[in-house]
């Protein structure tokens, strides 16, 4: 089985690709490239995301091809697919940072900014927080709920449909922290920084 | 709930670990990898690496320190000292840091944390400010704490953020290597100043200092010698501020 982590110039992927390394030890091939012939062939498909809605989608675009070939993985052949952090914002429709900005579109929604409440949360959302699981999700295999998970985002996802929503997490309100829609998943915390509980969502991931 | 963070800080110099007495005085104390790896299997919420090697030709050093640390620690890494530029950025994400953190740099050209911020994201940018009383304010100091900038504190730490700074990290140079607790007047006058995290540096001794560095408003706690010299694990830690209902990790 090989696993491609999608490397599209959106700022720094080496703590992804260093724990599904971890993770995968010799068992798996991890591949980090952006090349589309390697992504088409590969069984699932990390999209890791740092920076802003706005940057993530252009870097995407400026690779020719790329996202036709994600929507080709992730639509029409149904392959597995893991959105982490702007990874997961992006298969919204429409994302407010910067500007404006046409997403994916995988799942209905936008992403905005988390209500601060006039400053009464800090942001970015920065730090530690627990997870609290709404739906079964195939990552969530033995993940207590409650667990403890990395996040660092000031934007968040609204689903338009609340049923793809796995997990919330309590900062403002109940952001969703993380979906499952059929194949495709995402997560807005960093499961590569949530010390053993994000390794073994990535386990899960890998062995789907 | 969001919880407060425990950070433990290893000063790092041509590769090895040490710590600073306000800044003088070095100790050697191990080797930063296995430190690291210590630290996030006890419960560390992030880890900080400041280097403080002087000469240019040992610079080279951190960036092996960080690839190898990011390979074997999956908490946060946030690296700082002797940040100069973007590329200097750069390069340190590249090797799996998390989080960079710029001090001198920021305060001679505040671009370098506008571009960066731009570049990278917020998330990864860190300001650290090294602040010192002087007569009713605080000034902001370079250089390791060498030179008197003259700038206020409270005000750059403001343009810290309007620059595109995604955290604090504020030192007290009155404080540091005391062990007499933070700078709490300063702590929380810089915390309700700003709308982002601020993370608390500078003077830890005792528990009851991290409790009132999170009282004061910050977001986290920085701390070198406690930990290091095993004062106090990061377990003890955590479970005596979960006692005083200060919500962490556990």
């Amino acid at each position: 089985m090989n696993v491609t982590i999608v490397d599209y110039n959106s700022g720094n992927i080496s703590s992804v690709v260093n724990s599904f390394n971890e993770v995968a030890k010799d068992k798996v091939k991890i591949e980090v490239t952006s090349d589309l012939s390697k992504i088409k062939s590969s069984d699932k498909v990390v999209l890791p995301g740092q920076g802003s809605f706005k940057s993530c989608i252009e870097a995407l675009n400026n690779i020719d091809g790329l996202t036709d070939m994600l929507n080709e993985f992730a639509i029409t052949n149904k392959k597995p697919i893991l959105g982490i952090c702007v990874g997961l914002q992006m298969f919204a429709d429409i994302g407010y940072e910067e500007t404006e900005t046409k997403g994916l579109g995988w799942v209905s929604g936008k992403v905005s900014k988390i209500n601060n409440q006039n400053g009464k949360y800090k942001l970015p959302h920065i730090g530690w927080n627990q997870i609290n699981i709404v739906k079964d999700s195939k990552i969530f295999k033995d993940i207590e709920n409650n667990s403890h998970m990395y996040f660092v985002h000031s934007y968040e996802l609204v689903p338009e449909d609340r049923n793809v929503i796995s997990s919330t997490t309590d900062y403002s309100s109940n952001i969703v922290c993380s979906v499952e829609k059929e194949n495709i998943f995402g997560t807005q915390f960093h499961p590569e920084k949530s010390d053993k509980t994000g390794l073994k969502i990535i386990d899960n991931f890998i062995n789907l | 709930m969001l919880k407060n963070r425990i950070i433990p800080c290893l000063d790092v110099k041509n590769g090895r670990v040490v710590k600073g007495i306000n800044f003088v005085d070095l100790k050697d104390a191990g080797d930063p990898v296995e430190q690291a790896k210590i630290y996030s299997d006890g419960g560390a919420d992030e880890i900080c690496f400041l280097d403080i090697t002087a000469s240019n030709e040992n610079r080279e050093t951190i960036y092996e320190v960080v690839k190898k640390t990011s390979k074997k620690c999956f908490v946060p890494l946030t690296v700082g000292g002797g940040v100069r530029s973007v590329e200097d950025i750069n390069r340190l994400l590249n090797c799996g840091a998390d989080k960079v953190s710029i001090n001198t740099a920021a305060v001679e050209n505040s671009k370098v944390v506008i571009d960066s911020s731009k570049k990278f994201g917020s998330q990864c940018i860190v300001v650290a400010i090294d602040a010192k009383k002087t007569g009713e304010k605080w000034e902001v100091f370079t250089h390791g704490g060498r030179n008197n900038s003259g700038i206020d504190a409270l005000k750059y730490a403001k343009q810290m953020e309007d620059s595109g700074a995604g955290e604090l990290l504020v030192t007290s140079m009155d404080k540091d290597g005391t062990k007499s607790g933070y700078d709490i007047e300063l702590m929380k006058k810089i915390t309700s100043n700003v709308n982002i995290p601020v993370i608390a540096s500078g003077g830890v001794g005792t528990l009851d200092h991290l409790v009132d560095g999170i009282n004061s408003g910050a977001s986290a706690v920085l701390a070198a010698s406690i930990f290091h010299y095993g004062t106090y694990s990061i377990n003890e830690v955590k479970e005596y501020l979960a006692s005083k209902d200060i919500p962490v990790r556990i």
